[in-house]
């Protein structure tokens, strides 16, 4: 265990690296320089590989390869890189590779403004790639959650057997906070699942009792057959109606039914709040700070804190909402969780968005004004 | 399977058959000499991965019996750069057609080419992209008639042997699916060479190509192909309007430059 005062971007990085990671194929971009540079540094010291691509299609796709020949895997991109990997990720999703993809958001649409934070690409980590399929992203708000979340992050990708998302920001990303870093052996990490039949039975796409299949690495005896086509239990592709329906309800329900085992929403205040803010990543810090002054002027209010955006936490938010006739949702973009959280209640609770998008993390002081204007 | 030797059967998946391609498409020669030679170098098929891209070629990998990678369009060559890192033993085999290497793939082929990674790319050149109805790719020849080239291709050829070679590949080498002893000569050679190597194979596609710019149905073709491939020496010497008319067929590059993984390791552990 380490005692260390890092900035967002280390802290992900040794997250990966703690967490078993020992590939990492990316391109240079804005804001996330610092990741990559760190692990063309420290890769190599633990037998790893780091490898600059072309460009980030390539660099998913060979984090993808990479994990594939056995390896834990991950790369590291902006918004313009984030657009690049859409494809890849949708690849991921469907031939099921465990990988890990951090994107640091900035101001976005197209190039943006390179250096400056954004929350504008949660609706692109959800929908992004084409075609039906779920998703896991994780929004760290501390630099300690930088750490501890990518460290879920690649435990949840290999218990699911799926890419995870680890979306923060510019501004977290280059904040340094005391973060305490524990060491490999002190963490609790999910390796791959291997084979528990002979070569002659094995079936790469045959589903457990969780409906996670058992990738075993290419170069055993044990014959791994990947393509996105849909595909049947042996990986031929395959067009029969009925096992592409099954498959692509398996791709939905191995993460859907195993929801509790995502990291949680953080409560902070009152219980059975009247009023409570739902905010996640950097907007998070203003909006917990903007909830404890207000408590303190006597407001019954609370604040939620989203560890994991997707797939949306619909259920913890019901619970922690139960008293709520007034819901805050904060985020640096125009309303991209403001619609999930509005589509939950559906008028059974008011739900305003508390939005900044130009280029400035948001304060707690604008958003304490905004609820007093509101509950006056 | 009957009169067929255990090397070749070994890497097929029987049940998987009959394949999707037309009637004298030439992936399946293609296909039958990677099995061959890797049958001949002795690599068993749990030590073989057939990374294939989209198109007709890119289904290869549902008739082999070998480890099995498909990637998105264009991206084998990235796929397979993360598979090589992870597995370094593993005998990779990246299997494309012209318009997944050459157009979308392209980029990904000139860096895989000069990061020397130890792939061997195989080209299966029709001259179109025939799962998608025959349109032109990159490496169609000028003037082709094509779906989206009715009147002829305006575009000039891309000559992806000299590409690959001038940005580093240890092995270049072109041939056609009719000269196959040639062919499975260049593919041995290829698989046995470490670092990158590729292999262009002109093939035919009676079902677009061949009809489209009438040189007839697949016997036509291959003859077609054994009067218009020349050997590279007699190609170079003939003029620049001649050239245009023939393909040439034979050995560009074969050198042993040091490839990624090992420089890579050699340099990282002298950081140490």
């Amino acid at each position: 265990m380490k005692d260390m005062f890092i900035q967002g971007n280390e802290a992900c990085a040794l997250g990966a690296i703690n967490a078993g990671a020992r590939f990492f194929a990316g391109y240079p971009i804005s804001p996330v320089n610092e990741l990559s540079e760190f692990c063309s540094r420290e890769l190599p010291k633990l037998g790893g590989i780091f490898i600059q691509m072309e460009d980030e299609i390539g660099g998913l796709a060979a984090v993808i390869g990479a994990s594939l020949g056995g390896m834990k895997a991950f790369t590291a991109t902006s918004g313009p890189g984030f657009s690049l990997m859409q494809e890849n990720l949708g690849f991921a999703v469907m031939a099921e590779v465990p990988c890990v993809l951090i994107s640091v958001q900035r101001y976005g649409l197209c190039t943006g403004v390179a250096t400056k934070p954004g929350q504008q690409d949660i609706m692109q980590a959800r929908w992004g790639t084409h075609g039906d399929h779920p998703i896991i992203a994780l929004v760290p708000s501390t630099v300690q959650e930088c750490f501890d979340l990518t460290v879920q992050a690649f435990n949840l990708s290999e218990r699911f057997s799926s890419p995870v998302l680890v979306l923060t920001d510019a501004a977290l990303a280059h904040l340094r906070e005391r973060v305490i870093i524990k060491d490999e052996g002190e963490l609790n990490i999910i390796n791959r699942k291997t084979p528990s039949v002979s070569p002659e039975e094995y079936l790469p796409y045959s589903p457990d009792v969780n409906g996670i299949p058992t990738l075993a690495p290419y170069g055993g005896r044990h014959i791994l057959r990947v393509t996105g086509l849909f595909h049947d239990e042996r990986g031929f592709s395959t067009s029969n109606p009925e096992k592409c329906r099954k498959l692509l309800e398996r791709l939905h329900s191995k993460i859907l039914n195993h929801q509790k085992e995502l990291p949680p929403p953080k409560y902070y205040g009152k219980d059975g709040a009247e009023i409570i803010l739902i905010s996640y990543g950097i907007s998070a810090r203003s909006a917990r700070e903007a909830a404890e002054r207000g408590i303190k002027k006597g407001i019954n209010m609370g604040m939620i804190n989203l560890q994991t955006v997707w797939p949306f936490p619909e259920e913890h938010i019901m619970n922690l909402c139960d008293q709520a006739e007034k819901i805050f949702v904060v985020e640096l973009n125009m309303g991209q969780i403001t619609g999930e959280v509005q589509k939950i209640f559906k008028g059974k609770a008011e739900v305003m968005p508390i939005l900044r998008y130009d280029t400035n993390v948001i304060t707690p002081s604008e958003i304490l004004d905004k609820i007093e204007s509101v509950v006056k | 399977m009957q009169g067929i030797p255990d090397s070749y059967s070994d890497y097929i998946a029987w049940e998987q058959l009959p394949h999707l391609w037309c009637a004298g498409c030439g992936h399946g020669i293609i296909l039958k000499g990677i099995i061959l030679a890797l049958g001949e170098l002795d690599i068993p098929p749990h030590k073989a991965l057939l990374a294939t891209g989209i198109g007709c070629s890119g289904r290869a990998g549902d008739y082999i019996a070998c480890h099995r990678f498909q990637g998105t369009h264009g991206r084998t060559l990235a796929f397979a750069t993360g598979i090589a890192a992870a597995q370094p033993d593993l005998t990779i085999i990246a299997f494309m057609g012209d318009g997944d290497a050459g157009a979308i793939g392209g980029n990904h082929l000139i860096h895989a080419a000069r990061r020397n990674i130890n792939i061997t790319a195989v080209i299966s050149n029709n001259f179109n992209y025939g799962m998608t109805g025959g349109q032109f790719s990159p490496l169609t020849p000028e003037n082709s008639i094509t779906s989206t080239s009715r009147s002829g291709k305006s575009e000039s050829i891309m000559d992806i042997c000299s590409i690959a070679a001038e940005a580093g590949a240890n092995y270049v080498a072109k041939t056609t699916v009719y000269h196959v002893r040639e062919l499975h000569k260049f593919l041995k050679e290829a698989i046995s060479t470490k670092g990158f190597s590729l292999v262009e194979v002109i093939s035919p596609c009676p079902t677009y190509y061949g009809r489209y710019n009438k040189i007839g149905n697949s016997p036509e073709m291959l003859n077609w192909l054994k009067e218009t491939a020349l050997p590279l020496e007699k190609f170079q010497s003939l003029s620049h309007e001649e050239k245009q008319k023939f393909f040439w067929r034979g050995k560009l590059v074969q050198r042993s430059r040091e490839d990624f993984l090992n420089k890579y390791k050699k340099q990282q552990s002298a950081m140490k």
